[in-house]
Order: structure tokens, then C-alpha cells, then sequence
């Protein structure tokens, strides 16, 4: 008579992919069943987005899935604006569109070089962070931090991005695509590196669906999913890319996707650097004031000499001036903060400016419901939000692309070695910020 | 001097100097596996170990780190059982320790009307004694596996233990063809066959000789050693290994008895495909004859510098087998083709010898 | 792409007037069901394509539309402040979010959102068997809001721990409640047939 016995990978384990308890039941080596036990890091999203005005929760998505921390914010504040049916302006969409594709690249190479390292390939990992590297220092310039970004607002982006900005980035690209090719080289065909992953935790198409995976893990099985391609949002429907599909599902495939969609990426952020409406055009008879000294002059009295000046604000910090808003966000007076010309100029700019930042006011939706999807680095990203017409959400629901997958992972365990169990949680690339919440 | 004196004094030399070169080399293979490696990942490696001030490339660090391990503190398992616990790492180092006893460092000299041996224990089947060290090795594996009370150290303790078993099998076998080649069991005679020509320039080393062999050797050494890509019985980040219940000194022992086996390993690649302390051209030198044997465990010791540089390079390269593809390896495509290369050298060696 | 309005003629067929509106256009269209109804409501929409489950949630009306404070004095340049919301039917709506995806081309052919509306803890019969990602989507919904789904067993928390008192996204759970603090246990050992599965 066989006895199994129950092996935990318990919520701490040097597997490096956040908390998460699995029960194996093992056979010698062999796994027979496998449970999972999720909720380490429940931080209470969803309530405490109850409890915080609208643009306040745009923190607090940055923590759900801290790798690619701009696609929540993109998320959420596409559910919000279709709420309050906002309309962006070309550029801010094209802004937005580049900050998603960076923050799924650093997804991915974050994935693919720690489930690298967790075989034993130490070399890429790091070759892979180092790529990561330059596109943090890139999220920066743009954002202003390298993980908790907090870029969008609703109605539009923080702040326009610096003028240097595609320069950077090209070279960041440069440094990527070098350290992407050093990485295929030494594992794609590295004989050792496919065994461990070929044929393992193979995810087949009607299991997929079944279980609402989406994203890398479904289009690795076969099915060309994609929602910047099935419900396009942003730029994406005027934009030239593939969706790379596998073939069987398994780890490898996962990998190769994962790699190919770093490159189709690659090729959106290029694109929306082609198309990307022009910057904000300068006043010519206006006299270019610094705005914290145009706040000073303001706040001494002093109205008369910034009356007719124009605000040169910095580009990444919050706000803008009268030229850079009409192209960051949308034309809604009350849900957008005024350029800074209104706000030092005239009381009325005052008072929208606080109304919209202060903690107990901030913009206010109408009643409704509305749901909006991305594409996260895992799959579909929803956000469905809820008001009844005051400053705060009635509710934030988050749809996971985490949760679906790891509700899959027990199917894919069973049958494999104990150290086919690292290779495949490591492929299903869980966030425990997003899993959990 | 009575002989028998003459003959301790230079053998407890000889000993110590071996040991000293394998714990030594075993030192520097830690500072040298993070330097390589850092070099090979685009960063800088360990380097803050500095005593007034003098940082040396970080080689303080192989100071800094047994002194670390020594104060830390010496915990057993509760339910584990501390005698075997404490026994497995010194059974495991003493085993490889002893295996360096074998290595032909260097050639006999004449001096003062007697013959000095630079091999620390002269015997006549050195092959043979190394791997029967290598597998009283095993039983440490699976001593710290048992003892340690925990399911991991268990099966990862039962997984070395099988890979090592397997791994021995496949280097005997790999061994045969070489050993048939020079006709002795014994390590020095092995070097001196080496030492002749082919065709006037070329050393008959085994390397050209018995390619196969050597690609096959170092990947059975390299399983049999526990290095990567086989050390899945000890993969840290992965699936946790025999040793994940110790600590400190016991621990370190652990890492030492790595690297010096590696530094066994690529002793006898040495002896046996490199030509041991063999040089073509060192003869032209024209040095009198103890000079030119010390000469020689320069040499050896170059090349088992050559060698564990190779392996380190592998070790930063590769990911790591997984355990039933490692044993496929080890049983299904080593052993068939050390068997292969076995019929094909003998095939040649008879048609050369009719 | 599925016309919602079609939609609603066929689940009208199957269950009368358990299917009590539809708001909402193309893929956000909302089909409102009863409660007794709800079970063959979903088979019939699994029945026309939909085969994947994107999300169950749940969302709590208490307290729904009170506005506490006087709606300030409208000004032209303050944020909008809207009328008062009608109010819900019922204390809790379960939200199913249905996708018909062709697998061989990727695209949608349509999406439904079907809204339950639940007053107690009762909630709806369990659809598990029907897109097995509900088990663990039910067990969240039972977990932050206690809404029970009948027809299966092992109804237990996923996200937090099992000695968490309260349901905690209800609107009557305050978000500064202090749960009751447990000690450490003692961990179960597998050798003395002590179990590692997570507990109920």
C-alpha cells in the first residue's frame, strides 16, 4: 500500500516569488496532489479603496502588482474614466500606452530571470536584471519612483514626460535587447535548460479556459488572447504587434512567450515614440516664470507680474502649465487640477485645485458601475469600480490575472518531480501583491 | 639518519604540503568562485573585506568567512540526533581529504643516493584508492540527510547519496578505457606513459588520446563532486538540500568538502588526461634533477588550476539537471558510451600492437 | 458578437421572468436575475458559449445613496456633486462577469454581466461544476462578505486566516476593527498524523 506524505512548501521558502503556502502530497518525488493556500500578503485593497477619494487609490494599485505597478494604475483609471465617460487627449493616451508596455517588460524579465535562477542558471538572472536595471531608471525620469510609480491620475497622466525622454529609453532598449540576446543565447537551446522545461506543467487549452487563465498562460496553450488586441483601450488599435502564441503549454512555451512579448513591446514603445503628438507649443508673447516663483509672486501680492506669465513648470513634477494640459489630461474642469496659471492667478483655480486634492473632497463620479480591462503582465486585468456619486469608491474590485492562474497551478503539479513544482510556480510568475490584494 | 625516520619526516611533509594544497587551493577556490563569477555577471563580486584598509580584491573575504562560520552557533535539530549530525561533515571532509593522498604531484627525484616520491602516500592502484574514498563519501551525504529532522534534508540527503552511487559507477567505467591505455592502476605511471611523443611533437596526453574519456570524465566528476549543473541535492534556491539544517563551522565543512573534491577531481583529470606534471618543453630548461621535479608540481598544480577554472566557468553557465534526467544521464548515456569508448581503445590498442 | 437583447429573449424562454432586467449596452450589458432562477440562468448562458468565468464578486448596498453630509451649494467651478442614487433592492448583488472566447482566434464573441441580487447570507446555488474557477472565487466572495453559496461543501476562507472573526468588505465592518489577537499554535506533525492541509 502506498503511503504518501504531505510536503510543505511553506509561505517562507527560498523560491523567490512572494508568500505562498503549498501542501504537496508526494509519492517519493512524485507529487500526487497539490493545494495552495494564498492570502499572506491580504493588505485589504479593496477596502481601504472604500475608505480613500478616487485619486488616492492610485497609490495603493501600485502595490498590487509592484512589478509592473503602471498597469494598475492604467487600469484603474480607465474603469474611473469610463465611469465619468472622460475623454484623453491623444498625447496622454500615448504616454500612457508607453508606460504599460515598460512595466510589462519589466514583468517579464523579472519572471524569466528569477525562474532562471531558481534552476540554477545564475548568469542570466543577472544579465536580465541589469536589462531591468535601465528600464527602472527610465520609469524615473518619467514617473518619478522606480516601483511605486503613481503615474496616471483620472482624467489623465501626472505630468508630461521630460525631454529627453526617448533618447533614454532608445538607449535603455539598446542595453536590453543586448542582455535579452546573451540571455536566449545561453539558455534557449541550452540543452539542459529545455529538458527541465519542456513537457512539464503542461496547461492544456479547455483546462485554460475552464479556469479563466488568461494572459502568457493562456496564450502558450494555444489561444491567441490578447486584450489589447481583442478590447483594445489606448493607443493599441492604431499600433503594429504580434501576440505570440505557443503551441503545448508548457513551461518552455511560457518562457519563449514571455520572451517574444519583451520584443513585441519593445517594438509598441518605438512606435508610440513615432506617433506621439507634439509637445506643448510655447506662447510667444508670454514671459516664462519658474511656478514656485510664480506661487511666491502670488502669495506676496504681487498679481500684476504673473498675470500674462506663462508657468514653466518642471516636466515630472505634478501639475502643469496652461501649454502641457490640454495634452496630459482630459478637458473636465472638475476632475482634472488646473494648469498653474488658474491656480495662482485666480481664486477660482485655488479653490478647483483643492477641491480636487483635498482628502475629504477630490472628484466625484457619477453613480454607476463600469469595468474596465488591460492586459497585465499575467493576463486580464480588471477593475471594476462602483460610486454612488461622492468623493470616495463605493467599491474597487480588482480581477486578478494572479488569482486564476494560481487556482490552476494544482492541475499542473500533479504528476511532476518536486523540483518540477519550483520550475512551473516559477513560469506562472505569481505576485503575491496582486494574488492576494 | 635511520631510513625509517628519513622516510616519516618526508612523508609528513609531503602530507601536509598535499593538504595544505588542497585546503589552500579550496580557500581560494571560494574567493575565486566569486570573483569568476562577478566577472562572468557583469559585477564587481565580493570586495569589502579589507584589514587597514588594504581590500586585495576582496581575498580577505577567505579569512573573513571561516572566522564568520567558527562564532556561529552550532544548532542540531531538536529531533535530530547530534552525534550523527556532528559525524557527517568530518566523514565527508575526511574523505576527500584522504583522497588527495593519491595525487602524483610530482615525479621521484634522486638525491643524496635515495629516491623522494612526491606522491604523499605511494601506492600502486591510486584510482582505485580515490574512488573507494569517494564513496565512503556517500555516507556523510546520508548521514546529514538522516540526521537532520526535516523532510527536505531527507530526500535531498537520498537523492545525493543516489547520485553519488550512480555517478561512481559511471566514472569506473569511463576510467577503464584510459587505464587499459596505460596499462597501470598506478597515478605516476600513468604521468610517465604520458610523458612520451606522438609523432615527434605532440605529448601523448590523455586528453588527445582519449577525448571521449575526458569530456566523460569531467562530466561524471562533475556529478560524482556535487558541482553544477548536477549539485541538485544541494540546490539552495531551489529545492533545499541535505545541509539545510546546518550551520556554521559544520556548514563550512560541507562547502570545503566541495572544493576539495573538486580540487581531487580535477587532480586526477590531471594525472590522468593532462599529463600531471608533464611539460614538453620543460626538459629544455636544463635543470638538475630535484629542481626539475619541483619544477613538475608546479606544473600539476597549473593545470589543476586550469581545470577547476573550467569548472567554475561551467558552474556560472549552465542551469541545473533535474534529478531523473541527471540519473538518465549518469546510466543511460554515460556508462553505454564509456563502454563504447572502452571497445573502441582496445580495438585500436590490439591493431596498433599487432 | 452576442446581442445582449438576444440574450434576454433566451434566458426569457428558459426561465420567465426570473431574468428581471437588462441594463446597459454591448459588453456591458447587465441581465438582473432572481435568486430562485439564478442556477439555470447560468447554465442556460454556459449552454450559448459562455466558457469562461472572467470574475465573481460581490458588492454590499448598505448605507447605499445616504449622503451624511448637506450636498454643498453647486458652484461653477467646484466638482459636481450628483443626486442621490435610487436604492438597491437588495443589500447584496453577487456579479458574474461572463466571457465567450473562441479559442481558435482569440477574439470575444461576446460578454454578459449577470447581477444577483441576495439579502442574506443565503447567496446562490454554487456554479462550480460548471466553470471550476468558481470554487475559489466563491470562497473569496464567502470569505470578505459571508455570502454562502449552497450545493458544496468546503466552504472556507482564502485570504484570510480561519480565526478571523467578521467578514470584513461588508459596510458594517469598520476598517480600524481590531481583530482578537491568537497565540502561536503548535505546528501539526505529519509523523504523528498531524495534517498540513490548510484549515476549514
Amino acid at each position: 500500500m502506498k503511503k504518501s506524505f504531505l510536503l510543505n512548501m511553506g509561505p517562507s521558502h527560498p523560491a523567490m516569488h512572494g508568500v505562498i503556502r503549498l501542501v504537496l502530497e508526494l509519492d517519493g518525488e512524485r507529487v500526487l496532489g497539490a493545494e495552495a493556500e494564498i492570502g499572506y500578503l491580504h493588505r485589504g485593497f479593496e477596502k481601504q479603496a472604500e475608505n480613500d477619494v478616487w485619486n488616492n487609490v492610485i497609490p495603493y494599485t501600485d502595490r498590487l502588482n509592484y512589478v509592473s505597478p503602471l498597469l494598475n494604475n492604467v487600469g484603474y483609471c480607465l474603469a474611473v474614466e469610463k465611469l465619468m465617460k472622460l475623454e484623453l487627449p491623444e498625447r496622454c493616451q500615448v504616454l500612457r500606452t508607453i508606460a504599460c508596455e515598460l512595466s510589462r517588460i519589466t514583468d517579464h524579465l523579472t519572471c524569466v530571470g528569477a525562474s532562471a535562477m531558481e534552476l540554477g542558471a545564475f548568469t542570466p538572472f543577472l544579465y536580465l536584471m541589469k536589462a531591468r536595471e535601465e528600464l527602472y531608471f527610465c520609469i524615473d525620469r518619467l514617473t518619478g519612483a522606480r516601483v511605486t510609480t503613481s503615474y496616471t491620475r483620472i482624467g489623465g497622466v501626472k505630468a508630461d514626460m521630460p525631454p529627453d525622454f526617448p533618447e533614454r529609453v532608445v538607449a535603455a532598449f539598446r542595453v536590453l535587447r543586448e542582455s535579452v540576446k546573451d540571455t536566449e543565447a545561453l539558455l534557449t537551446r541550452n540543452r539542459i535548460f529545455v529538458d527541465r522545461l519542456k513537457g512539464v506543467g503542461v496547461l492544456d487549452k479547455e483546462t485554460a479556459l475552464a479556469y479563466g487563465v488568461t494572459g502568457p498562460l493562456l496564450r502558450s496553450a494555444g489561444v491567441p488572447y490578447d486584450v489589447r488586441r481583442a478590447r483594445p483601450y489606448l493607443v493599441y488599435d492604431r499600433l503594429d504587434f504580434e501576440v505570440p502564441v505557443g503551441t503545448t503549454g508548457d513551461n518552455l512555451d511560457r518562457y519563449l512567450v514571455r520572451l517574444a512579448e519583451i520584443e513585441q513591446s519593445l517594438r509598441i514603445v518605438e512606435q508610440c515614440f513615432d506617433r506621439l503628438p507634439p509637445g506643448p507649443v510655447a506662447v510667444p508673447d508670454a514671459q516664462l516664470l519658474d511656478a514656485g516663483l510664480m506661487a511666491d509672486l502670488g502669495k506676496r501680492g504681487k498679481t500684476g507680474h504673473i498675470f500674462d506669465a506663462r508657468a514653466g513648470t518642471d516636466p515630472v513634477l505634478e501639475g502643469s502649465g496652461e501649454a502641457e494640459k490640454p495634452l496630459i489630461a482630459a478637458d473636465q474642469p472638475d476632475s482634472v487640477l488646473p494648469p498653474k496659471e488658474e491656480v495662482y492667478n485666480s481664486i477660482e483655480g485655488l479653490m478647483r485645485h483643492f477641491e480636487i486634492v483635498m482628502p475629504s473632497r477630490g472628484i466625484v463620479p457619477p453613480p454607476g458601475e463600469a469595468y474596465a480591462a488591460v492586459e497585465g503582465g499575467n493576463g486580464e486585468l480588471g477593475f471594476h469600480v462602483v460610486s454612488d456619486g461622492r468623493s470616495r469608491p463605493w467599491r474597487v474590485r480588482v480581477r486578478p490575472p494572479c488569482f486564476f492562474n494560481m487556482a490552476v497551478l494544482h492541475k499542473l503539479l500533479v504528476g511532476s518531480t518536486v523540483a518540477d513544482v519550483v520550475a512551473t510556480f516559477g513560469s506562472i510568475n505569481m505576485i503575491a501583491g496582486e494574488l492576494d490584494r | 639518519m635511520s631510513s625509517f625516520w628519513v622516510d616519516a619526516l618526508w612523508s609528513a611533509v609531503k602530507v601536509l604540503g598535499a593538504v595544505g594544497f588542497g585546503m589552500g587551493l579550496a580557500g581560494i577556490l571560494s574567493w575565486v568562485e566569486r570573483k569568476q563569477s562577478a566577472l562572468l555577471q557583469d559585477r564587481i563580486g565580493a570586495n569589502r573585506a579589507d584589514i587597514l584598509g588594504y581590500r586585495l580584491l576582496g581575498l580577505f573575504h577567505m579569512l573573513a568567512d571561516p572566522i564568520k562560520l567558527l562564532v556561529k552557533e552550532d544548532f542540531v535539530p531538536p529531533q535530530g540526533q547530534r552525534f550523527w549530525h556532528d559525524l557527517a561533515p568530518g566523514l565527508s571532509l575526511a574523505c576527500a581529504t584522504l583522497c588527495l593522498a593519491a595525487l602524483p604531484f610530482g615525479d621521484s627525484f634522486e638525491l643524496f643516493g635515495r629516491s623522494w616520491s612526491l606522491r604523499p602516500l605511494p601506492m600502486g592502484a591510486g584510482v582505485v584508492f580515490v574512488l573507494a574514498s569517494l564513496s565512503v563519501g556517500v555516507h556523510g551525504i546520508a548521514m546529514a540527510g538522516w540526521s537532520s529532522a526535516s523532510a527536505y534534508s531527507l530526500l535531498g540527503g537520498l537523492r545525493g547519496a543516489a547520485q553519488m552511487i550512480s555517478y561512481e559507477v559511471a566514472m569506473l567505467s569511463i576510467l577503464a578505457a584510459p587505464l587499459f591505455l596505460y596499462g597501470t592502476l598506478d597515478l605516476a605511471e600513468a604521468v610517465r606513459w604520458q610523458a612520451r611523443t606522438l609523432w615527434g611533437f605532440l605529448p601523448a596526453w590523455g586528453l588527445l588520446l582519449q577525448p571521449l574519456a575526458f569530456l566523460l570524465f569531467l562530466t561524471a566528476g562533475a556529478a560524482e563532486t556535487k558541482r553544477a549543473p548536477f549539485d541538485l541535492p544541494e540546490g539552495e534556491a531551489e529545492i533545499v538540500g541535505y545541509f539545510v539544517e546546518y550551520s556554521g563551522m559544520k556548514f563550512a565543512m560541507f562547502m570545503t568538502t566541495d572544493f576539495v573534491e573538486s580540487v581531487v577531481l580535477a587532480g586526477l583529470t590531471t594525472a590522468l588526461f593532462l599529463g600531471g606534471w608533464h611539460l614538453p618543453g620543460l626538459g629544455l630548461l636544463g635543470l638538475p634533477q630535484p629542481l626539475f621535479a619541483l619544477a613538475g608540481v608546479g606544473v600539476f598544480a597549473a593545470k589543476v588550476v586550469a581545470v577547476l577554472w573550467l569548472l567554475m566557468q561551467i558552474r556560472w553557465t549552465l542551469p541545473r539537471f533535474r534529478y531523473d534526467q541527471l540519473l538518465a544521464l549518469g546510466w543511460k548515456g554515460l556508462l553505454p558510451l564509456s563502454l563504447l569508448n572502452f571497445a573502441a581503445t582496445a580495438w585500436v590498442v590490439w591493431g596498433w600492437t599487432r | 458578437m452576442k446581442d445582449p437583447k438576444a440574450l434576454l429573449g433566451v434566458l426569457r424562454d428558459a426561465i420567465g421572468l426570473g431574468v428581471t432586467a437588462l441594463s446597459g449596452a454591448g459588453d456591458d450589458a447587465v441581465l438582473s436575475v432572481e435568486q430562485a432562477s439564478i442556477r439555470r440562468a447560468l447554465e442556460v448562458l454556459k449552454a450559448q458559449g459562455f466558457n469562461v468565468l472572467v470574475d465573481l464578486t460581490c458588492v454590499d448596498y448598505l448605507g447605499y445613496g445616504k449622503d451624511e453630509r448637506p450636498a454643498p451649494p453647486s458652484h461653477p467651478y467646484l466638482p459636481q456633486r450628483w443626486a442621490s442614487p435610487p436604492k438597491p433592492p437588495h443589500r447584496f448583488k453577487l456579479v458574474y462577469r461572463l466571457l465567450d472566447l473562441d479559442a481558435a482566434s482569440g477574439l470575444e464573441r461576446g460578454r454578459i454581466t449577470v447581477a444577483l441580487w441576495v439579502f442574506d447570507e443565503r447567496g446562490g446555488p454554487s456554479v462550480r461544476d460548471l466553470w471550476p474557477n468558481a470554487d475559489w472565487l466563491e470562497r473569496e466572495v464567502w470569505d470578505l462578505f459571508g455570502i454562502g453559496f449552497t450545493g458544496r461543501g468546503d466552504l472556507r476562507r482564502i485570504l484570510l486566516y480561519p480565526e478571523f472573526v467578521g467578514h470584513p468588505l461588508r459596510k458594517d465592518y469598520p476598517i480600524d476593527r481590531r481583530q482578537p489577537l491568537i497565540g502561536p499554535k503548535e505546528a501539526p506533525r505529519p509523523e504523528e498524523g498531524g495534517d498540513l492541509r490548510p484549515a476549514p
